[in-house]
């Protein structure tokens, strides 16, 4: 029972289930499957972009321009729409993700081969992707009539009764679980997050390690980019402005250690559901939209808290064991 | 190749001297920077040599440089303050309720600071009394700062602030120093003086380059580096009175991003982010360049977007630059 308590996924399984109960005894259609299957697709794009996120920061790095990325990527993919509608939209999908990815590169080689601290790189490269966005479209909108309707709807088709974005986000969780739990490169995003000294003597390369993180992340940034634009249909300078810190909150808390090392792709997913139930039920419990930025700062200090509570934790019950013998 | 490594390190027999030093130090550099785009501003517009004009680029920077002094004593101790521009808001929202309360300008003054203050108390017990890393708790509070005003006004604004009030924004000391200038002044040379000449400053250098080290040498840690989350507060709150009298209005978008640009003020300065090394007059300097680059830039009518790119790439490149340079240097020297 001790050891079910002590685990974070569980833990957040209940709370998000406790929260679900609160809401629904204030309004009770919340809870109907095709809500949450709603709610659900409401967080997809966070879930994504918390995946990458979580990469980034097992490596003990962090990536603060991912929402600049999304805004270019979407503005730049939106636009390509604009220009050639009849481009079909996989390959719009895959330039906005090619984009992203050469944007991260930029993150990562800064990083890796420049040894500059990734707050700095990603804090610098975040104002200048977004001021990439005003020069590209000198402030202009792109608006709902200029996109083609194929590009509008695809993540809303339906497949099996679920959205193509939901079921997008679904395989992007499986595929990095897999990455995570089955690969080396996996492997190697913990080893440097947790030990970098460690993982040099193990033949693990720390900065292209990290630059990979890098890739990853701005690839799911670029793939939200197009996911973002088509769904509100309209790109424009400031879309997502301030995201970052949700991506961050949600992997925050999800358990994943901002010191690197610790997290799992669950976690990061239950802390990206968490904040998207909070963000739906404000409305329908009649809470101002304008607290749910207050509110997901509180959660912010109270996750990092508790992490710091459960790590520090840990640490003691290895000493008591050395101890022992 | 293999002989470089076993080659003996290359120790002086001399230390350089001072002038020597001093010639080579980031501070001369950015010295040298600052007169270049002086220079360059001059030549650019007929207009920037004015002292008026000349008095009203200071306004662009001695907001941002209040906040940076206390900044680059955090982040030189180690540790990153990302709340300030919430901070700013939150004061300034209440500032501007307290207005609607019927509060003068003393008492304004007062809330302002006060509120300041209790964020950066907030900012410090979570750090140093919880043991949480500076990065979230402030990436946390900032969010959470700015969602209260957020919370407060909505979509409004508060108006209405008293014409005494104005003055600390607006205001001039003698001819053409403004209240804010000369208050960066002041608050320069008080800052050089502490991080340079006392015990707390020595104490703020040593537990940025070895925390362990520090507390074994009977630094009080901890209760230093809640004194550097209270003074960056205190500082966000005097900036907020400044900047709240300066716009006569608040909204909860107010000072939106400023974390960013005070970060790259004090970087620029030459403070590692690392922390463990920087000065003040660094500082001072970048504040300076910072100010008449966005002036300059605003003569030339560059919108303030393109700007942010320009500090964006200036942030990256100060950093990068030395990194290239040392790396070139040593490939020059095998």
């Amino acid at each position: 029972m001790g050891k079910l308590l002590k685990n974070r996924e569980l833990l957040l399984v209940g709370a998000i289930l406790v929260l679900i109960a609160l809401i629904a005894w204030r309004f009770p259609p919340f809870i109907a499957p095709t809500n949450l299957a709603r709610v659900y697709n409401d967080t997809s794009i966070l879930i994504i972009l918390a995946l990458g996120q979580m990469a980034v920061i097992l490596t003990r790095c962090i990536d603060l321009s991912m929402a600049a990325n999304l805004a270019l990527s979407g503005m730049v993919a939106a636009m390509l729409n604009a220009a050639f509608p009849g481009l079909p939209i996989p390959v719009v999908i895959l330039s906005a993700m090619a984009l992203g990815a050469i944007l991260g590169m930029i993150n990562g080689a800064l990083v890796w081969k420049l040894d500059i601290p990734p707050i700095v790189v990603t804090l610098g490269t975040l104002t200048i992707y977004r001021g990439l966005i005003f020069l590209l479209t000198n402030g202009k909108w792109i608006n709902a009539h200029q996109m083609s309707d194929a590009f509008k709807s695809f993540p809303r088709t339906d497949l099996a009764g679920i959205p193509v974005l939901s079921w997008l986000s679904l395989v992007m969780v499986v595929a990095i679980f897999l990455v995570m739990s089955r690969t080396s490169l996996g492997r190697a995003f913990f080893a440097v997050g947790g030990n970098p000294h460690a993982a040099v003597y193990t033949g693990i390369d720390v900065g292209r390690t990290r630059f990979f993180a890098y890739c990853l992340s701005g690839t799911l940034a670029g793939l939200s980019g197009y996911l973002w634009v088509s769904r509100y249909a309209v790109a424009y300078v400031d879309i997502a402005a301030g995201f970052e810190l949700d991506i961050i909150a949600a992997c925050v808390i999800g358990g994943i250690s901002i010191a690197g090392g610790i997290g799992s792709v669950p976690g990061a997913v239950l802390g990206a559901l968490f904040l998207g139930v909070i963000k739906n039920a404000l409305p329908v419990i009649n809470i101002s939209p304008f607290a749910q930025m207050a509110i997901s700062g509180m959660v912010i200090i109270i996750a990092v808290a508790v992490n710091a509570r459960a790590e520090r934790r840990k640490g003691r019950v290895i000493l008591k064991k050395a101890e022992a013998v | 190749m293999a002989e470089t490594h076993l080659s003996p390190r290359n120790i002086p027999d001399r230390l350089e001297g001072r002038g020597a030093r001093l010639l080579k130090s980031w501070e001369s550099l950015l010295l040298v920077v600052a007169c270049v785009i002086f220079l360059g501003n001059s030549l650019a517009s007929p207009y920037f040599l004015d002292p008026w004009n000349l008095s009203d680029a200071t306004f662009n920077f001695t907001e941002k440089a209040m906040i940076a002094f206390a900044m680059a004593l955090v982040i030189i101790s180690g540790e990153i303050d990302l709340s300030v521009a919430s901070i700013i808001a939150l004061a300034s929202t209440a500032m501007g309720y307290a207005v609607q309360l019927g509060f003068d300008t003393p008492a304004l003054v007062v809330v302002g600071l006060s509120v300041g203050l209790l964020c950066g108390t907030v900012n410090g017990l979570l750090i140093t009394g919880l043991g949480l890393p500076s990065i979230v708790v402030t990436i946390g509070t900032m969010s959470l700062f700015r969602g209260l005003s957020f919370i407060i006004l909505g979509d409004q604004a508060f108006t209405g602030y008293p014409d005494s009030f104005s003055w600390f924004g607006q205001g001039y000391v003698w001819w053409v120093f403004s209240f804010e200038f000369t208050l960066f002044v002041i608050l320069a040379v008080a800052y050089g003086v502490v991080l340079h000449k006392t015990n707390f400053g020595r104490a703020v250098y040593a537990i940025g380059n070895n925390q362990t080290a520090a507390l074994f040498s009977g630094i009080r840690v901890g209760r230093v580096k809640f004194m550097l989350f209270l003074l960056t507060g205190l500082m966000a709150g005097l900036a907020s009175i400044c900047l709240t009298s300066r716009l006569g209005s608040t909204r909860p978008s107010i000072a939106l991003g400023w974390e960013l640009e005070v970060v790259t003020m004090v970087v620029l300065g030459g403070v590692s982010i690392l922390g463990g090394s920087g000065t003040i007059p660094g500082v001072v300097l970048a504040a300076l360049i910072m100010g008449m680059v966005t002036f300059g830039f605003g003569l030339l009518n560059v919108p303030g977007i393109v700007m942010s790119i320009f500090i964006g790439l200036l942030l990256i490149s100060v950093i990068a630059l030395p990194i290239l340079w040392r790396r070139a240097r040593r490939r020059l020297a095998h």
